[in-house]
């Protein structure tokens, strides 16, 4: 009897809990407002459903609690009433694959004029790589890696030279630009992770990743690293400005290319050697 | 159903296995020790898993400590929280869940309930168990090497699994390779067994529909298990290799902490696909056995037969199937080839509806039945409210796109641990209490097994329910600390605070459980042969607790299904499965 009464209780706690909590997705600063419909359109039907089976049970327990001389019907199936069963929820299955699916095509589906950046995931930093002048990323690999060239950039490809190369933490992005970002990795798993854009993915080393979205809120947040990656995982942090396109552009000027960061570098070096 | 005029059932089918001699204990170490009584083995897996189960309990704590109180607690550093999350998973997991439920349950109650004298190979069995028992020793060691045990998580993804930025590399994951590798060893003798048991082992009239629906449960998670291990298996034993030998099957190329290693040419994605081809059919390994279970309980508590029975096997067997093919939605993030995605959300949304079918068969079963509230039946009904609580979040998660934002934090430790950790819990403890009267002859204390239901049940559901809305709020998993970030507000901490004192308070009061485990197997009420008035065969045995061989100098002869509860015109509310049918019976 009591366990009806807490199965009640369960339900309308939950629901309370649900609409009082202060825990709430973060304001969403992309374009996937599609995905907080789809987890939306999920909580009421899998709420609805939760409530009326967890009722309904309760509802049984009350009325056919045992007193003495009850005895139980002798039903073994119910063919018509099962199919019924297997067909609303089928349905209920498939309002809520459908738009999931529709969005997922969306989610893999790159905009041709997306920008592309490069994110780097090493224990326990990141790292970023922009296009210089001639808008293409030049070709890397964990060979390359050495004190001046952390990022493993192929010192002979020509279109490497102008990268612009980000090791602060701090990304900053154009409002309103689609941009595609690849993800690299120099030693573990790691996972690029900023939850107001919704999107995250892995960095997996040995290939390159890739997820995109289109800031549509200017402000700063973090960016943190989603995968277990040793136990400096909690600390790998950087930030992600997104800020009007003409603030980016003098932002974007200021950063060091490849060419000009192993010169600079090189020329540390020689000096500490000429001592 | 056929006709009723036509009697069915009466002539038992004829033995199509004859009667064999077993092996007779003949001292204490091979009656007690070295046993190949089923029964016996039975026991010694529960035992060993619900005492490893209780290291990794402890784990939980140091886990929940680090998350309300970081930093305040000295011994508590970032490598220990690892490793006490590597530790916690992997056991509960594997050596508990798995352990309890196919070694444990699967040798006591298979044989029993299909009228069989004991496992098809007794000797198999027991080394099955010894071999477990060594698997659990070796992991455990690993807290007494240098570098302790490995802190990789328990899904152990490589390359950070083996490098040196994770705690335990040195010696701890090495241990949890080899005792991974040799769990499995000992998994496939008892899974063999049990296969072989139920399909060649049955008594004369025992049908394939006619089992009950525990024995579908072990069954079908034993053939899911003897696919999936092998998975695991090569994935240790390639893992294995690239940490001791340095081959390349999972590492490629890369720069550690500013040293070039010599790793070239591996996939980590390649692992992730072998541990999941493993890591999903477990969780089914672990949930048919509870689904089973569950099915009794209701039954025999309800009064009632079970409800749509075919349905219930038929479900069974479309959830082990599907089971195979549903991997990929651990993930959808890994960088493997998105278009995956499509094909894995279809599967795991289709599992959705047998799972559903189940759980509305459950209900029904309780609609016009004659239901006593029983400890088990209690834990029976707290498994149907957390089950379908963290059955529904799996559609969140298994639906692709919704995933990309969830996944990676608490609202997937809150949904598995609601779906896979408390409800399967629910369901060992309702067993242990339905079946501790046929095992011990004596009955636990119902006042103190409904305290620890509740305390359990609401303590449980309090702990998990609210998690999922830190991983809606965007709280990664695995964090030792949070530290400041902009978007978790103070009352998340608050928050974690709570669930923290739930959780020590529920772990403790576990101790009202093993003080009435122990307490009656002395002092609790004699039971007799069949307590519950059930009517499934293992409560039907002419000792108890059974002998060895089970049956006495005959086998029985079942007649009819498990569920003839409340049967009209029967003269108690329930047939048991032997008994010689009644004039004008329609039991299947």
């Amino acid at each position: 009897m009591s366990i009806a009464i807490a199965m009640v209780l369960v339900v309308a706690g939950s629901i309370l809990f649900h609409v009082l909590s202060p825990w709430r997705a973060t304001p969403i600063a992309s374009n996937w407002g599609f995905i907080d419909d789809t987890m939306g359109l999920t909580f009421l039907v899998t709420g609805a459903g939760f409530v009326a089976v967890i009722l309904f049970m309760a509802y049984c327990l009350y009325r056919f609690r045992h007193v003495p001389g009850r005895r139980a019907a002798y039903e073994p199936e119910n063919q018509k009433l099962e199919a019924w069963l297997g067909i609303v929820t089928t349905i209920a299955v498939i309002i809520l694959l459908a738009p999931g699916l529709f969005v997922w095509g969306q989610f893999i589906t790159v905009p041709k004029d997306a920008m592309v950046i490069e994110a780097v995931g090493v224990q326990w930093n990141w790292s970023f790589r922009l296009p210089g002048a001639d808008a293409q990323l030049g070709s890397s690999d964990v060979r390359y890696i050495d004190s001046t060239n952390s990022m493993g950039l192929s010192p002979a490809d020509p279109k490497g030279q102008d990268d612009l190369l980000i090791t602060s933490g701090d990304l900053h992005l154009p409002l309103g630009k689609p941009v595609k970002v690849l993800l690299r990795s120099v030693d573990v798993l790691h996972d690029f992770y900023v939850p107001e854009i919704r999107a995250k993915m892995d960095l997996v080393p040995g290939i390159v990743t890739y997820f995109w979205f289109t800031p549509t809120k200017i402000g700063e947040y973090e960016i943190l690293c989603a995968a277990y990656c040793g136990t400096g995982h909690p600390q790998m942090r950087g930030k992600m400005v997104i800020e009007s396109e003409a603030d980016f552009e003098t932002w974007r000027t200021a950063q060091q290319t490849f060419e000009q960061s192993r010169k600079s570098d090189a020329g540390r070096d020689k000096r500490a050697s000429a001592q | 159903m056929t006709d009723a005029s036509v009697p069915q059932n009466v002539a038992p089918p004829p033995a199509e296995v004859a009667d064999v001699e077993l092996y007779h204990a003949h001292s204490w170490i091979t009656k007690y020790v070295f046993s190949q009584d089923a029964k016996v083995i039975a026991i010694q897996y529960a035992g060993t898993a619900i005492t490893v189960g209780i290291l990794a309990l402890v784990l939980s704590w140091v886990i929940r400590l680090q998350l309300a109180f970081p930093g305040a607690i000295p011994f508590i550093d970032a490598s220990v929280y690892y490793q006490s999350v590597t530790m916690h998973g992997m056991i509960m997991v594997v050596y508990m869940l798995t352990a309890i439920f196919l070694g444990g349950f699967g040798n006591y109650l298979i044989p029993l309930m299909v009228g069989a004298r004991d496992m098809v190979f007794p000797y198999v069995n027991m080394l099955s168990f010894w071999v477990y028992l060594i698997a659990t020793l070796v992991l455990v060691s690993s807290y007494f090497f240098p570098g302790g045990p490995t802190g990789a998580g328990w899904t152990l993804y490589p390359p950070q699994s083996i490098l040196t930025g994770t705690p335990g590399h040195e010696y701890g994951i090495i241990l949890m390779l080899v005792s991974l590798i040799l769990f499995i060893v000992g998994f496939t003798m008892g899974g063999l067994n049990y296969v072989v048991t139920v399909l060649q082992a049955r008594t004369r009239g025992m049908t394939l529909m006619r089992m009950p629906l525990t024995v579908w449960g072990i069954f079908a998670a034993a053939v899911m298990a003897l696919l999936a291990f092998p998975g695991l298996f090569v994935a240790c034993l390639m893992l294995l290799l690239d940490r001791t030998l340095g081959t390349s099957f999972f590492m490629p190329s890369l720069v550690e902490l500013g040293e070039r290693k010599d790793y070239v040419g591996g996939s980590p994605i390649l692992f992730q696909h072998l541990f999941w081809f493993f890591g999903h059919p477990e969780v089914y390994i672990v949930a048919l056995p509870a689904f089973g279970v569950v099915s009794d309980l209701i039954s025999v508590h309800a009064r009632k037969n079970i409800f749509g029975y075919r349905m219930m096997v038929w479900a069974i067997i479309a959830i082990g199937v599907l089971g195979m093919v549903v991997w990929g939605h651990h993930m959808y993030i890994s960088g493997m080839d998105p278009w995956f995605g499509f094909f894995f959300a279809v599967t795991t949304l289709a599992i959705a509806v047998p799972t559903a079918l189940k759980v509305y068969n459950w209900v029904l079963t309780l609609w016009h039945a004659d239901i006593h509230f029983t400890t088990p039946m209690l834990f029976a009904l707290g498994f149907l409210v957390t089950f379908v609580n963290g059955g529904i979040t799996g559609l969140y998660l298994g639906n692709v796109i919704v995933d990309v934002p969830l996944s990676a934090t608490l609202f997937v430790v809150a949904h598995f641990h609601m779906v896979m950790g408390i409800a399967p819990v629910l369901v060992i403890f309702g067993a242990i209490y339905h079946w501790y009267p046929k095992i011990t002859g004596r009955m636990m204390d119902e006042r103190l097994g409904k305290i620890h239901f509740w305390i359990t049940f609401l303590g449980a559901y309090a702990i998990f329910f609210p998690m999922h809305y830190l991983g809606v709020l965007g709280m990664p998993r695995r964090f030792y600390e949070m530290g400041e970030t902009a978007f978790v507000p103070a009352s998340a901490a608050t928050l974690n605070i709570v669930i923290t004192v739930i959780a020590l308070a529920v772990g403790f009061a576990q101790s009202i459980f093993f003080y009435n485990l122990f307490k009656s197997l002395k002092h609790g009420a004699p039971a007799g042969g069949n307590p519950w008035r059930a009517a499934s065969l293992e409560w039907q045995t002419p000792e108890t607790p059974p002998g060895h061989g089970n049956w006495g100098k005959q086998l029985p002869v079942v007649y009819r299904w498990p569920y003839a509860y409340s049967v009209p015109g029967a003269p108690e509310d329930y047939l048991p499965q032997n008994a010689p049918p009644v004039r004008g019976e329609r039991s299947p």
